[in-house]
């Protein structure tokens, strides 16, 4: 991939304004800094940004759920590896939302794309937002979108958008732990006591009814395959309902039924009750300081 | 704009000022214009102050054993250009990476710096030096194995840990399991040593 460059003056030149500036409660500057951004010819800007921007809210809107385990996790060591997976999915997002603010060319930087757009605006899947519920509703809520976004990343990695392409590459081996961390928790629990069984079958039972979504095509979606930079849905799915009746199996948990595509609510801006409020917490100090910078 | 060669690995040891020339970016091809090349000591100059930078978390390390460092090229007019690949997608050390490179060439009397991010390919536990993985050893952190060879198609899922032969940093046992696959930074694994008892961190694979 080609990059272009960004100047940095000597420190004599640097003011406190400058672009090393903190940005919200990050201490980061823009991540795709320095990378080429130009559109590849013949792009639909429009198009590419709505994708990237469903697929950067999946990735935010998980990352806030998971950083809500802090503090709550079962063990030390889950706490450390449910912020750990976050803080990757943090990263992916903070990417295509970047990408997305380039691409619509509407020059909204990551941080106006997450703090300052209200719920109907966000096009994350409805999975993404849903309370946490127990370790094991969390877990199975974990395995499905793993399996479903390294199925996605694994086919982006050859989008004929370079930045979409490049963000993929780096995001499938981090997938990968993720989708492994998630499936080894449900066969340890499938697998484990009459308790932890009970409870973890529970989970995916809740869990089965909303894959429909997943499996949806919206015109988002259709936009993305037609231009050349999205993911086939139809080998997407095939992979993720093979995936997840694979760690069903080998957890010996019952076998939900089949799975059928439902609507692509969340990507046509139809939330739940639940992403109002984990916005609320996410954008609060953005929202109360819009200027501030530290 | 091309992207950059990888910078070759640091020479073990290297006193400063005592390494040979380092080749400077491209060949220069024959009949160019010498006017059109840096001086081959600001290239030295450049990537010697650039390959010297400490990784912010690993602190053992620098930039050039982690792998992170694509690349160092002086231009004619004296403009170092220096690139950077991130570890993870969300690596928060990023921009002190950024600030710290372009610090320590504005210290080695660079004027103009620019810093560039390059995503791909991305870096790999691969990327790191043998040099780095001494280091790492040296500072109790188990280096990496090979990384996984990622084919072309679906990942294959492994739901059973993979069982690595990663030897105690500490007293060198072979006796040793995983605690959990994430750690104090998104790059670490935590260990235990079942010989001398002693928890670890381990550089995993990507």
């Amino acid at each position: 991939m080609t990059t272009e460059d960004h100047l940095h003056l000597p420190p004599a030149d640097t003011s406190p304004e400058g672009d090393d500036r903190w940005a919200f409660g990050t201490g980061f500057t823009d991540p795709l800094h320095g990378v080429d951004t130009a559109l590849p010819p013949g792009a639909d800007g429009a198009a590419l940004a709505a994708y990237c921007l469903a697929l950067g809210d999946d990735a935010l809107v998980l990352a806030q759920r998971l950083a809500q385990w802090c503090t709550r996790a079962p063990e030390l060591e889950e706490e450390v590896a449910l912020a750990n997976i976050g803080l990757d999915l943090l990263g992916q997002a903070r990417l295509l939302l970047t990408r997305a603010g380039q691409a619509d060319g509407s020059g909204r930087d990551e941080d106006r794309l997450a703090y300052f757009r209200d719920a109907p605006d966000f096009r994350n899947v409805l999975l993404a937002e849903l309370p946490n519920g127990d370790f094991a509703h969390s877990t199975a809520r974990l395995l499905a979108l793993s399996v479903w976004r390294l199925a996605l990343f694994g086919r982006l990695t050859g989008s004929a958008d370079p930045v979409l392409a490049a963000v993929a590459a780096k995001g499938v081996s981090e997938l990968a732990y993720h989708r492994e961390y998630a499936a080894q928790w449900v066969v340890r629990l499938g697998d484990g006591t009459d308790e932890s069984h009970r409870r973890m079958q529970e989970a995916v039972d809740a869990l089965w009814p909303r894959l429909g979504e997943l499996l949806a095509v919206s015109a988002t979606e259709r936009r993305a395959v037609d231009g050349g930079f999205g993911a086939d849905p139809a080998a997407v799915n095939e992979e993720f309902e093979a995936v997840m009746r694979q760690v069903l199996d080998a957890a010996g948990l019952r076998d939900p039924g089949p799975l059928l595509p439902g609507e692509p609510a969340g990507r046509l801006g139809a939330h739940s009750e639940h992403l109002a409020p984990l916005l609320d917490e996410m954008q609060s100090v953005a929202r109360a300081h819009p200027e501030a910078t530290w | 704009m091309t992207r950059l060669r990888p910078v070759p690995p640091h020479p073990g040891g290297a006193a400063p000022g005592g390494a040979a020339p380092a080749p400077a970016g491209a060949p220069v091809p024959a009949g160019a214009a010498p006017a059109e090349a840096a001086p081959a000591e600001a290239v030295v100059r450049a990537r010697r102050a650039a390959e010297s930078v400490p990784d912010p978390e690993l602190p053992q390390l620098t930039l050039a054993d982690l792998g992170v460092l694509r690349g160092v090229e002086v231009a004619p007019d004296g403009t170092v250009t220096a690139s950077l690949t991130p570890t993870y997608s969300g690596c928060p050390a990023m921009a002190e990476m950024r600030a710290d490179l372009a610090a320590r060439l504005h210290a080695a009397g660079f004027a103009e710096v620019r810093i560039r991010t390059v995503l791909d390919p991305p870096w790999s536990t691969d990327l790191i030096t043998p040099d780095g993985r001494r280091k790492l050893a040296e500072a109790g952190i188990a280096p990496p194995g090979p990384a996984p060879r990622r084919t072309p198609g679906p990942v294959p899922l492994e739901l059973s840990p993979v069982r690595r032969a990663v030897p105690c940093p500490r007293c060198g046992s072979a006796d040793t399991e995983e605690t959990s696959r994430f750690s104090a930074t998104a790059c670490k694994a935590l260990r235990r040593c079942r010989a001398c008892r002693e928890p670890f961190e381990h550089v995993k694979e990507i």
